[in-house]
């Protein structure tokens, strides 16, 4: 019982940093229909810039949020610029970015590799652990949850309650209707792009202590549970995504307290039950069946 | 070389090229020809650069290069899960030798075999498109990994270990043969009724359906065929490697590497796939084994330029005009293109 409750809050708390990584995804797919298969790379990109920070000037690690943000808007806007306008003009906008993007995935690695090395990189523990239900979890467990809450929230505000995100939610809708009322496009896709790049860099940092460290070639493994989310959430719905990646967080750890070596089917086994049954996500409304 | 495009040359209207006898003449030219360079050069592959490893390899790439040419070329579908395919291949005709102690042509069929139903259980995928079809084949190669990573029936953890059944020798002539099989099906696919079927598919599905192709079946080959390449690929893998642990047959850059080569050569072509291959491992082996974090990278770049500037692949370079990219036409101001009076 003690066993099934820690994986029970566990898989909450995973959870809910799953759903931190899953919305940005599900921005770039919502809106402009890009499979960004660098997703996880540019989040273990902020959890390099979170262990840089670390190591270099002994602070907490989790400043680098703060600090990843204007840089990935910066570096997000530079490769919309070089990629997305041409992407968009292909005849297959769908599959040419996910190569693209597995592209610059292997770039992402490549550098990080030749940066960092492959060995795993770890983060200086926040402090004790916190006691749950009379159970100890640790600290940067905790507080990765907890940071994910008010990121959901702001992504939510963003989406419902400004006027961006009207536009952006109607270019979602239809892009052509949303083009003949008058909704800028090109400047809802470009922040889009870069919102969505910014919230996984700000994931980085949590990543690194939700998953104990961090290699280069962590990223494509992130990207897959990203996308197993922001499918069993339905895309376009943040609120969704964050109870998709609660599902996953719970699947996955209840797998891991009962069944370990089945850990790594988890993803992969949601997400074709969902596809082949319940394409439209558990939270959507249209199917996308060809 | 002249590439023929059969629909072309069926579409041109009379009186602008040559006899009909001599066009016959030509587009079988253009379907021998490709068949005998491809033979020729992987024939002479020893005595240009004398490791059968390395070139056995090669030829197992062009393979599942050609099936990707098949599934996503000519019906649009991006099978990123394609390493499924070349373990349960690689699988198939290794328990057939553990178990069964079939002989090596036996395994090879029977790796084929395995592909092909495993292909034909997860075609229900074929339902979804897109990202989704792409991703749920991925999810679907790494599920097939866990089981037979995990099970004792498949010697996940203990590892395969195979009795050797051909000499390198023998296993590279088996290959070359198979790749020049594989690309007398692919000029079938380009040239047939059948691939005229796959392209109208992949343009508009519901028009193909309409104009009475059967959509379902005839994409359900395609993704058929293509497995049974990938199964061949890995049988031909198991009997060279012939031990090995389940990381290996599974691994998803092998996905991506057949995919790259083949977008890099050109898909929808029949030669294609096979440039793209020998450029790129080539490439692999000169760079990639000893740095492979700058192969990676090069790679990396080198994907972003092609999706960006180069979507038809090298072969597009010196395909019909209107499959050239537009910059290259600014560059390369050949002789202008003969006027068409209206």
């Amino acid at each position: 019982m003690r066993l099934f409750e820690y994986a029970l809050v566990s898989g909450v708390l995973y959870g809910l940093f799953y759903g931190f990584i899953g919305v940005g995804l599900n921005l770039l797919f919502g809106v402009m229909r890009l499979v960004n298969l660098a997703h996880g790379d540019l989040v273990v990109w902020g959890g390099y810039l979170a262990y840089s920070l670390t190591t270099s000037a002994h602070v907490n690690a989790l400043w680098a949020i703060p600090l990843s943000i204007p840089l990935a808007l910066v570096g997000g806007l530079i490769l919309y610029l070089i990629t997305v306008p041409r992407l968009r003009r292909s005849e297959d906008t769908e599959t040419s970015s996910l190569i693209l993007f597995f592209g610059v995935s292997q770039v992402l690695v490549a550098l990080a590799t030749m940066k960092y090395g492959t060995n795993q990189v770890t983060l200086p523990e926040l402090g004790n652990p916190v006691m749950i239900f009379g159970q100890p979890y640790a600290a940067s467990l905790v507080a990765s949850a907890a940071l994910a809450v008010p990121a959901l929230a702001l992504f939510y505000y963003y989406l419902y309650r400004t006027r961006l995100g009207l536009a952006t939610r109607a270019v979602m809708a239809n892009e052509e209707e949303a083009i003949a009322s008058g909704v800028r496009v090109r400047r809802v896709a470009t922040s889009a792009f870069v919102i969505g790049v910014a919230f996984a860099a700000a994931a980085g940092p949590l990543a690194t202590y939700m998953l104990g460290g961090i290699n280069p070639t962590t990223g494509g493994g992130l990207t897959i549970t990203a996308f197993t989310i922001i499918i069993i959430g339905s895309l376009g719905n943040p609120l969704g995504t964050a109870a998709g990646g609660i599902l996953y967080g719970l699947a996955s750890s209840l797998t891991q307290a009962y069944a370990a070596p089945w850990t790594g089917l988890v993803p992969y086994a949601l997400l074709l039950a969902v596809v082949l049954l319940r394409p439209s996500g558990l939270f959507g409304r249209r199917v996308r069946v060809a | 070389m002249p590439e023929l495009e059969s629909l072309e040359d069926v579409t041109t209207p009379p009186g602008t090229g040559a006899s009909p006898a001599r066009h016959a003449a030509a587009r079988w030219f253009g379907r021998i020809a490709p068949l005998v360079v491809v033979g020729a050069v992987l024939g002479a592959g020893p005595s240009l650069y004398n490791n059968l490893a390395f070139l056995t390899t090669l030829a197992i790439y062009i393979l599942l290069a050609q099936g990707v040419n098949i599934v996503y070329g000519f019906t649009g579908y991006l099978p990123f899960g394609f390493v499924g395919f070349f373990g349960a291949g690689i699988y198939g005709s290794s328990l057939a030798i553990v178990y069964w102690h079939v002989g090596g042509y036996a395994a090879i069929a029977l790796g084929a075999l395995t592909s092909v139903v495993a292909a034909l259980i997860l075609s229900p995928l074929l339902r979804l498109s897109g990202a989704y079809f792409a991703l749920a084949t991925l999810a679907a190669s790494q599920a097939l990994y866990f089981i037979v990573a995990n099970e004792s029936w498949t010697f996940g953890e203990s590892g395969m270990s195979l009795p050797l059944l051909f000499s390198p020798t023998a296993l590279y002539v088996i290959s070359v043969v198979a790749v020049v099989v594989a690309l007398i099906v692919v000029l079938y696919v380009r040239d047939s009724h059948f691939g005229l079927s796959l392209r109208a598919i992949r343009s508009d599905a519901v028009s193909a359906a309409m104009a009475g192709v059967n959509v379902v079946r005839t994409r359900t080959i395609a993704w058929l065929v293509s497995a049974a390449l990938a199964g061949v690929a890995g049988a031909l893998w198991a009997l060279m490697t012939s031990a090995f642990y389940a990381e290996t047959p599974f691994d998803l850059t092998i996905s991506v590497y057949a995919i790259v080569f083949a977008l890099f050569g050109g898909v929808r072509t029949a030669v294609g796939p096979v440039v793209g291959t020998v450029v790129l491992y080539s490439l692999y082996q000169y760079i990639g084994i000893s740095n492979p974090q700058y192969f990676e990278l090069i790679y990396g770049l080198l994907i972003v330029v092609l999706v960006l500037f180069l979507p038809g692949g090298l072969t597009s370079l010196v395909g019909g005009r209107g499959d050239r990219p537009a910059w290259w036409n600014r560059l390369v101001r050949r002789r202008a293109a003969p006027e068409v009076a209206p």
